[in-house]
């Protein structure tokens, strides 16, 4: 579904990101894993069209994506929770939501509203409340489920449990598992590595702007000096 | 007393027409970061406009729809020629590009048409008061209130009820992770110069109503009013801009009328002290924007 070959991202002179490459099949899970600076993020950012690659190349669905805007992205089905889940916190939680589905039809938001409420309870009783006021836990459930709204095919995550206390680490651990029931496709980056390497079907683990392993979540978890020098304890 | 009153009538009338500047001024910053110098020659154009129409014997009834047309094309005729290019620019070669706009666009007016001063008549009604109690109140000034009123609620309504009004918040908020909602970032942007366009057009119709002349460096009397009125109100909040519009318009009438006789006319100094103090012990306006910087 997702094809990502040779991607170098700079900033400056300085590369954030070297040659990366990684696949994502439909249906899979597949959990992108590393220290901090790794250049995780520098990677999801080129792939959604927030940053422009200098060199490679990212096809979604066949089609040639590389450096493509991200409103355009989206629209084929790609979507992305950010880093820190930037949602708004001027407007409301409907707000938030409704703008996360300003690309579908506006006949079938309504009845998107309504599955968002009840998927996430908890966002349902704050519909009107300014997002600025939802706690850490609501506000990461808000940045997915405003970025579900597009009905997206892929769905990227951008270290959706960083900063969550522990019980709410676990809440949004058990919504990737429930997103993943559903046969949704999901490219995760995660600082949790360990959960992350349960939950996933398949893992890339990358240091200093380099992808430099890949395998199954039991393959990764068993190859100890890798974990080790890569993921950390 | 009956003074007090009469000088906030004039004065809501005077600093509704800023108010409107201020809201175009505020709402593309919001979206661009742009504070856009150019603003004033909106009235400019829409300016010879007026008097190309008089001379050709249009009525104003026509002329008005005329300016508020002509404003929203130029405005959207300058984010293509000019602002489209530097858009993600840093602040600074975006405020130089406003300046370069303003300079042009009085420039071709110098060139092609004329240095001098064009005049046109003024619509009849614009000099008729009448009396509420024992105040005299200008038509103009109730005209000018009562559209304003309503303009406002439009705009408000537009902003809060419509996807492109929410689009434009979350833009104004965080631009990047708009366009990753799949929000275009050409709509809304264009969309934020034809209503900062649509604002700047009525208050041209009123400027120029009571001004009733034209010429090429016109365009900066008004844009420093709208571009100081949305610094005083707070930058990027659009509440703020139409509060800096009207508290611009009642402190300059207040001031013109307490101020001893001979200094009168120092009345726009004044003024300009009193924004630098504001901005001395409220560098943020009136109005305090919380939300995140644009990245």
């Amino acid at each position: 579904m997702l094809e990502v070959s040779g991607l170098t991202t700079k900033y400056g002179e300085i590369s954030a990101l070297r040659e990366a490459s990684l696949h994502v099949g439909s249906g899979e899970v597949v959990g992108l894993i590393g220290p901090n600076g790794a250049g995780k993020t520098t990677l999801l950012n080129s792939i959604a069209g927030l940053l422009a690659p200098s060199g490679g190349r990212v096809t979604f669905d066949g089609e040639d994506t590389t450096g493509m805007p991200p409103e355009k992205l989206l629209r084929s089905g790609l979507a992305l929770v950010p880093e820190h889940r930037r949602i708004f916190v001027d407007l409301t939680v409907e707000e938030n939501l409704r703008i996360g589905g300003v690309t579908v039809p506006s006949a079938d938001r309504p009845a998107l509203l309504d599955e968002m409420g009840e998927r996430f309870p908890m966002l349902r009783d704050k519909w009107t409340t300014s997002a600025g006021y939802l706690s850490g836990g609501e506000a990461q459930q808000l940045a997915i489920a405003r970025a579900l709204m597009s009905r997206p095919r892929l769905l990227m995550m951008d270290e959706p449990s960083l900063g969550l206390a522990p019980l709410l680490v676990d809440v949004v651990f058990e919504l990737i598992e429930a997103l993943r029931s559903q046969g949704r496709t999901l490219l995760v980056v995660e600082q949790n590595a360990t959960r992350m390497l349960e939950l996933a079907d398949r893992a890339y683990v990358m240091r200093s702007g380099e992808v430099v392993a890949e395998g199954t979540g039991a393959e990764l978890r068993d190859n100890e000096d890798l974990f080790d020098t890569f993921v950390g304890n | 007393m009956t003074e007090l009153l009469q000088n906030l009538i004039d004065g809501l009338g005077r600093g509704s027409i800023y108010a409107l500047l201020a809201l175009g001024v505020a709402v593309v910053f919001g979206v661009m970061h742009l504070l856009n110098f150019a603003h004033g020659e909106l009235i400019t154009v829409s300016g010879y406009a007026t008097f190309w129409a008089m001379g050709a014997g249009w009525s104003w009834y026509l002329t008005v729809a005329l300016i508020v047309v002509v404003s929203v094309a130029t405005s959207l005729a300058i984010e293509r020629v000019a602002f489209s290019r530097v858009r993600g620019a840093d602040d600074f070669t975006l405020l130089l590009t406003s300046f370069g706009v303003h300079f042009v666009v009085s420039a071709i007016f110098l060139l092609y048409v004329s240095a001098s001063v064009k005049t046109f008549p003024r619509p009849g009604w614009v000099t008729n008061t009448y009396a509420l109690g024992s105040l005299r109140v200008e038509v103009f000034d109730t005209v000018v209130i009562g559209v304003t009123v309503v303009t406002l609620i439009a705009t408000t309504l537009l902003l809060q009820r419509t996807m492109f009004g929410l689009a434009l918040r979350a833009a104004a908020a965080d631009f990047d992770t708009a366009r990753l909602m799949g929000v275009r970032s050409n709509s809304v942007i264009r969309g934020a110069f034809a209503l900062s366009g649509l604002l700047a057009g009525i208050a041209s119709v009123f400027w120029l109503m009571r001004a009733g002349s034209i010429s090429p460096s016109a365009g900066i009397n008004p844009m420093l009013k709208g571009v100081l009125a949305a610094l005083v109100g707070g930058l990027g909040s659009l509440r703020g801009a139409v509060l800096g519009g009207l508290a611009l318009g009642l402190a300059e009438v207040l001031l013109r009328s307490r101020l001893p006789d001979s200094v009168a006319s120092l009345t726009e100094g004044v003024v300009f002290l009193l924004i630098a103090l504001l901005f001395i012990f409220r560098p943020q306006g009136i109005v305090t924007v919380t939300h995140a910087e644009r990245v």
